[in-house]
């Protein structure tokens, strides 16, 4: 039997990558993806927990999650598209128009 | 069999779904987007009816429609209201007049109203996201503008990124507690004297952050000043008015409730922040040549005051900061009701000095501006005083004297960038002719948040009460 | 024994790969990662009795969201992104951040305490196969907000259309 700690530690190393990606990448599309692999590394954990508590609520925040990342995959690109539709940049450094 | 649980507590947040939808159908009809606008604050008054009307909790105490809720959802109906009379013909000029915009505006309301109600924490994160998913895609209503964009891609990311904090705090607590039901984790953390643990000083933490993000209190505002400088003004209203207050209204019960026992440990945290959001909000301000932007450091110096609120964290705290954010929606709507005004085919009247004697031309509008200038800063008789007043007394008798001496300098700050406006409007010759945009619904915003303003200002007492009526109403059911 | 293995394997896997995915500088690369990661994340997922959450693991995270991602930054043919530099001239903070959080993570962790367990119990799941046993719970007590989750959908269509559409008839 595995320990629940050793899917938590695997879960915080996920998050605090996708923390670390999100905080030093300038590329929309890229900081995005980091975002992906936080709720990844969260979505681990609350799997974990749902199995080792044995009650299904870490399952259903888990479903509700990924349904909530292609929500979010959806607009997010949807935003990226029309932003580079006027600017063709995905470099959030770039992005200066509105600076006081 | 399971029995279906009653639907009345949920009613209005059915009733809303129903008019958004209903709204996003007949924009294939409807040619006049006019009418539409009409239409949607017809159903945000048929909802706000609705939200005096109910009360109780429903779906095993997942959905609460308490007091509290009840007054946090009169903000939300109220500000969405003036959001959108502000909007008719602003949306027009900017080229994106569509139907879709108001039924967003809709959707975003209703997750608002249900992160105001969310008893169990599930229900809350997906308020949220139905919220900020709405928002986002607002922020970059503009399409053909690059600063829409570039509003939306900034508050995209930094909107998801908090999503992702706030989830693995939730994560944690679960993990800890077994439940997500926010009276069940409460429970579960005073009778296991959980309280030291530092697992759950880790869940506090990524919460604290998750909401800084959400009410844009410093350090975690860096997206706001950029995001309400490039969003569309009327949009730019709507979310430092709403967002914030529901992020208040989901800390509010978060802290309070699931967090109780913690309270010396929360404090600790919020109160470093709620200083920080203060001098970050004020000092910045006073640089600034955009009066979007500027007011944005001003929401971030105000989401600072009302934080003082929850600090306190007693009954007569969360009152005064519910009170706070209500006057805070006339005074903040009040006054970029007068941004857009000046904004005109070919001119967006966004430089503090395209104020510079606006009074000689433009009286009224002129002294509208001043009063929800003088409120903003907190001068007597208006408003925004009395919000101040409330929030600075609940935490001098929750023993924060010193907080509140603090606050006070810095609202005194915060006189030399309102004050600038005003000075402009009145001591200064017209450098070009501005011509304002009038419609009949700018003007009713405008009606309604001055008298707003002026009437809280001048008899505020029955404002605080109904505050504390609401939080006893229920709270902690 | 072998339980360990599989964990070790795939946590090993997972976490090179995470690594890996932020740091390369050709987003078509880093997708294909992240793919080879889901796999692994969904395999993990299935060791923890949660079919239901490994089967849309693949389903909506591998086929819908990264080729979502994929079509996105074909469409966009970046191909000044394999010349810029791929992280912020500060990224040494970044991973100081980085370090600090996992630092607090794991003292977090290591004095974690299980909350107290339920009936969701691999028999009862056995009983009525996974996908059952999680329906029931999400069709009765989780209904609110899985009528929640519907409209962020809803919310996530209209965006797209009226953010990404090329034109709008007004």
């Amino acid at each position: 039997m595995v320990e629940l700690q050793w899917y938590l530690y695997l879960s915080a190393a996920v998050f605090t990558i996708g923390v670390f990606g999100f905080l030093t990448r300038r590329n929309i599309i890229f900081m995005f993806i980091s975002i992906e692999l936080m709720l990844n590394g969260v979505n681990i954990s609350l799997v974990s927990f749902s199995h080792y508590l044995q009650d299904p609520r870490g399952q259903i925040l888990a479903f509700f999650v990924i349904t909530v990342a292609a929500a979010e995959a959806a607009i997010g690109l949807a935003i990226i598209i029309s932003v580079f539709r006027n600017k063709e940049t995905v470099y959030v450094d770039e992005m200066t128009e509105t600076k006081g | 069999m399971v029995e279906f649980p009653p639907l009345g507590p949920v009613m209005p947040e059915i009733l809303m779904t129903g008019f958004a939808l209903l709204i996003l159908v007949l924009d294939l009809v409807i040619k006049r987007k006019e009418t539409l606008a009409f239409l949607s604050v017809a159903a945000a008054a048929v909802v706000m009816y609705a939200v005096l009307g109910t009360s109780g909790v429903t779906f095993s105490g997942m959905f609460a429609a308490d007091g509290y809720s009840m007054f946090f959802k009169l903000i939300f109906l109220l500000s969405l209201i003036l959001s959108i009379l502000i909007s008719v013909k602003y949306i027009a000029i900017e080229r994106v007049n569509y139907g879709e915009y108001y039924s967003l505006m809709l959707f975003s309301t209703l997750g608002m109203m249900i992160m105001a109600s969310a008893g169990d924490l599930i229900v809350l994160y997906l308020g949220i996201e139905l919220m900020a998913l709405s928002t986002y895609v607002l922020a970059g209503f503009i399409r053909h503008a690059v600063k829409s964009n570039e509003a939306a891609v900034k508050y995209f990311l930094l909107g998801a990124f908090a999503s992702a904090l706030l989830l693995y705090g939730i994560s944690l607590l679960y993990g800890l507690t077994g439940t997500t039901d926010i009276k069940g984790v409460a429970a579960y953390i005073s009778d296991n004297g959980l309280a030291g643990n530092p697992a759950l000083m880790l869940s506090v933490i990524l919460f604290v952050v998750a909401f800084g993000f959400k009410i844009a209190a410093a350090p975690f505002h860096m997206w706001a000043p950029d995001v309400y400088e490039g969003a569309p003004t009327s949009i730019t209203a709507f979310m430092s008015v709403g967002p914030k207050a529901a992020g208040f209204a989901a800390m509010g019960r978060v802290f309070l409730i699931a967090f109780a026992s913690l309270q010396v440990q929360w404090a600790a945290i919020l109160i470093p922040l709620a200083i920080v959001t203060m001098a970050v909000g004020n000092i910045i301000a006073i640089s600034q040549t955009n009066i979007k932007r500027m007011l944005a450091y001003s929401s971030i110096a105000h989401a600072g005051y009302a934080l003082m609120g929850v600090i306190a964290g007693t009954p007569e705290g969360l009152a005064g900061m519910m009170s706070y954010l209500l006057i805070y929606a006339f005074m903040n709507i009040g006054a970029f009701a007068i941004i857009i005004m000046l904004r005109s085919e070919g001119f967006s009247g966004e430089n503090i000095s395209d104020y510079e004697g606006l009074s000689k031309k433009h009286p009224v509008s002129a002294a509208l501006m001043l009063i929800f200038m003088f409120s903003l800063t907190g001068i007597p008789p208006t408003a925004g005083f009395i919000g101040k007043f409330y929030v600075f007394m609940a935490a001098v008798n929750a023993g924060y004297t010193w907080l509140v001496v603090v606050a006070v300098i810095f609202s005194a700050i915060s006189a030399f960038f309102y004050m600038r406006i005003v000075m402009y409007m009145y001591m200064k010759e017209p450098r070009r002719e501005v011509e304002l945009t009038t419609s009949p619904a700018l003007g009713l915003a405008l009606a309604i948040s001055a008298l707003g303003v002026l009437v809280i200002g001048v008899f505020p007492g029955r404002l605080l009460d109904l505050a504390r009526i609401a939080i006893t109403l229920g709270w902690g059911l | 024994m072998l339980p360990e293995l599989f964990f070790y394997y795939n946590a090993t896997v997972i976490t090179v790969l995470s690594a890996l995915v932020v740091t390369r500088s050709n987003p078509v690369h880093s997708i294909m990662l992240m793919l080879v990661m889901f796999f692994h994340i969904a395999a993990l997922y299935l060791f923890l009795n949660a079919e239901f959450l490994a089967a849309i693991q693949i389903i909506v995270y591998a086929g819908a969201i990264l080729v979502l991602f994929l079509f996105v930054v074909l469409l966009l043919n970046l191909k000044k992104e394999l010349v810029t530099q791929i992280f912020i001239v500060r990224w040494p903070l970044g991973l100081v951040a980085m370090a600090g959080l996992l630092v607090l993570m794991f003292a977090g962790i290591k004095s974690f305490t299980l909350g107290p367990t339920g009936d969701f119990t691999i028999e009862k799941i056995a009983g009525e196969t996974h996908t059952a046993a999680i329906g029931t719970v999400l069709f009765t007590e989780y209904i609110v907000p899985f009528e929640v989750a519907s409209l962020v959908l809803l919310i996530a269509i209209i965006g797209a259309i009226v953010l990404a559409k090329k034109q709008i008839k007004t």
